[in-house]
């Protein structure tokens, strides 16, 4: 494999084809751990490491899985990684595996980990597989931590629990925003990054589903 | 009828059920080994997060936790009676164990079981800090009874008045988050502070209602705040205050408490 080749499967999916903006998957998570940055990193290198090993485990096996149950062995290697991430995390970092709650388990559930075993890790070698699973797993951060740091900084006034912008309440100048701490926040968040990478990106941009179709000419008069 | 030539060997029944079998030993495989070799360090994870919850509620701060809790005299209590029992270890103590264990705990009747527990523990600890004086000064009580999804498993602390709550605090559920997950929320822990479990009579009077209570509320110190959007967690811990308050729970052995200082 070239270099060219390794660089394009890793990073394209980082801005080019990113999992949220583009395909709009992984949102449920996205929304439910940004409060802080601290969970949505957590949260990131979870789910990076999931859709990395999954997708390369998958593929290694790729020639030997039954077409018609393809999909329950694909779930069934993912769900069992996302149980050892589960059990590492509340081994080495308790008290974030329990701010994170259910959210690790549903890894499992997130389509990107399904969309990367299904389109890409079934038809390719190993290690391409692997570097697709961790190029998908950076886009998701990429967008997660973006979210994160804009509700962690203007909803608390910190970042990873350091204090950047001193609250009213403690003595301080800055009234947070209320609304950042509330997950409808992070909906509005997603929808102006998306607003913003097709803007800069309009081959990004969707064709309409549907047009309304002109079905006489309108009348002289108007004209 | 016989299979068409054309079918490919990864179709046949035979193969689809070997690998699907191989997949699960191996995935089964890889997630007991995680979960055995991890426990030992999330049993001390959990252990460590249980004895700060204890120091925090007795208000200990100031002091690394593992200093702060050898500051309590932790003793068990058998229930029926409200008698210390000295011979039991209270460390190595696991109550999720104990409720299951046929000799160390009995069976609830329907009226009897409010809390929903089916099974209560025979024996319990209870944590307590002295004053100066020798005087009680914190009494913390583990607590535990079903909400919605999942058993609460928390501890609540008294004030030496052994009327007063302290403080309150679960350190176990699988609720809702952002619903019934809010019993972690520490703004309505903070609410419970100076609430009143036992009227006059000395009979609980503590309750969870709906709407928010102010201190214009009737009997408001006998009032908490539901959580909103979570009637059955709220249910929940209304119950297990109840049943732990109650006859049944820690009844005698505070009834002791008082009458040994009277």
């Amino acid at each position: 494999m070239t270099a060219q080749s390794i660089r394009k499967i890793l990073f394209a999916p980082i801005v080019n084809e990113n999992p949220i903006t583009l395909q709009i998957l992984g949102i449920c998570s996205a929304l439910a751990v940004t409060t802080k940055v601290s969970t949505a990193l957590t949260m990131c290198i979870a789910l990076t490491l999931v859709v990395a090993c999954s997708s390369m485990l998958i593929s290694l096996i790729r020639h030997y899985i039954p077409t018609n149950i393809r999909i329950i062995i694909q779930i069934t290697i993912a769900a069992s990684l996302v149980i050892v991430v589960d059990q590492f995390l509340q081994a080495f970092a308790y008290e974030i595996s329990r701010e994170l709650s259910v959210f690790v388990s549903l890894i499992v559930t997130n389509c990107i980990v399904l969309a990367r075993a299904e389109t890409f890790a079934m038809k390719n070698p190993p290690w391409p597989s692997f570097l697709d699973g961790l190029g998908n797993g950076l886009g998701y951060s990429v967008i997660l931590l973006a979210v994160g740091i804009i509700r962690e900084l203007f909803g608390s006034g910190s970042l990873l629990g350091f204090t950047i912008l001193p609250l009213t309440r403690d003595g301080g100048w800055y009234e947070p925003n209320g609304l950042l701490l509330l997950p409808p926040s992070a909906f509005f968040l997603i929808g102006l990054i998306i607003w913003g990478v097709r803007s800069w990106k309009t081959n990004q941009v969707e064709q309409p589903e549907f047009r309304i179709q002109r079905t006489h000419n309108p009348p002289e008069v108007t004209r | 009828m016989a299979e068409p030539d054309h079918i490919p060997v990864q179709h046949s029944n035979r193969r689809t059920i070997g690998v699907a079998l191989a997949v699960c030993l191996v995935c089964s495989l890889i997630v007991t080994s995680a979960a055995v070799t991890l426990k030992p360090i999330q049993i001390s994870n959990q252990i460590k997060a249980r004895q700060r919850i204890l120091v925090e509620l007795a208000g200990l701060t100031g002091l690394p936790v593992e200093r702060a809790y050898q500051l309590f005299d932790v003793r068990m209590v058998e229930l029926a009676s409200g008698a210390y029992v000295d011979e039991l270890d209270v460390e190595r103590f696991d109550i999720i164990k104990a409720a299951k264990d046929e000799e160390q705990s009995t069976i609830l009747t329907r009226e009897e079981d409010i809390a929903q527990i089916q099974r209560k523990p025979k024996y319990l600890p209870v944590y307590q800090i002295s004053d100066a004086g020798g005087g009680l000064e914190t009494l913390i009580l583990p607590i535990y009874g079903h909400g919605l999804w999942s058993t609460l498993y928390g501890f609540i602390a008294l004030e030496g008045d052994l009327r007063t709550v302290k403080g309150l605090q679960f350190y176990q559920h699988t609720e809702t988050p952002g619903l019934g997950g809010e019993i972690d929320n520490p703004r309505w822990l903070s609410s419970w502070q100076g609430k009143v479990i036992f009227d006059e009579d000395w009979q609980p009077r503590i309750e969870l209602v709906r709407g928010s209570v102010s201190m214009a509320t009737p009997d408001s110190q006998y009032k908490v705040d539901g959580l909103s959007g979570a009637t059955m967690t709220t249910r929940g811990v209304d119950n297990l205050l109840k049943f732990w308050f109650g006859e049944n729970g820690f009844g005698p052995f505070l009834l002791r408490l008082r009458e040994e200082r009277s």
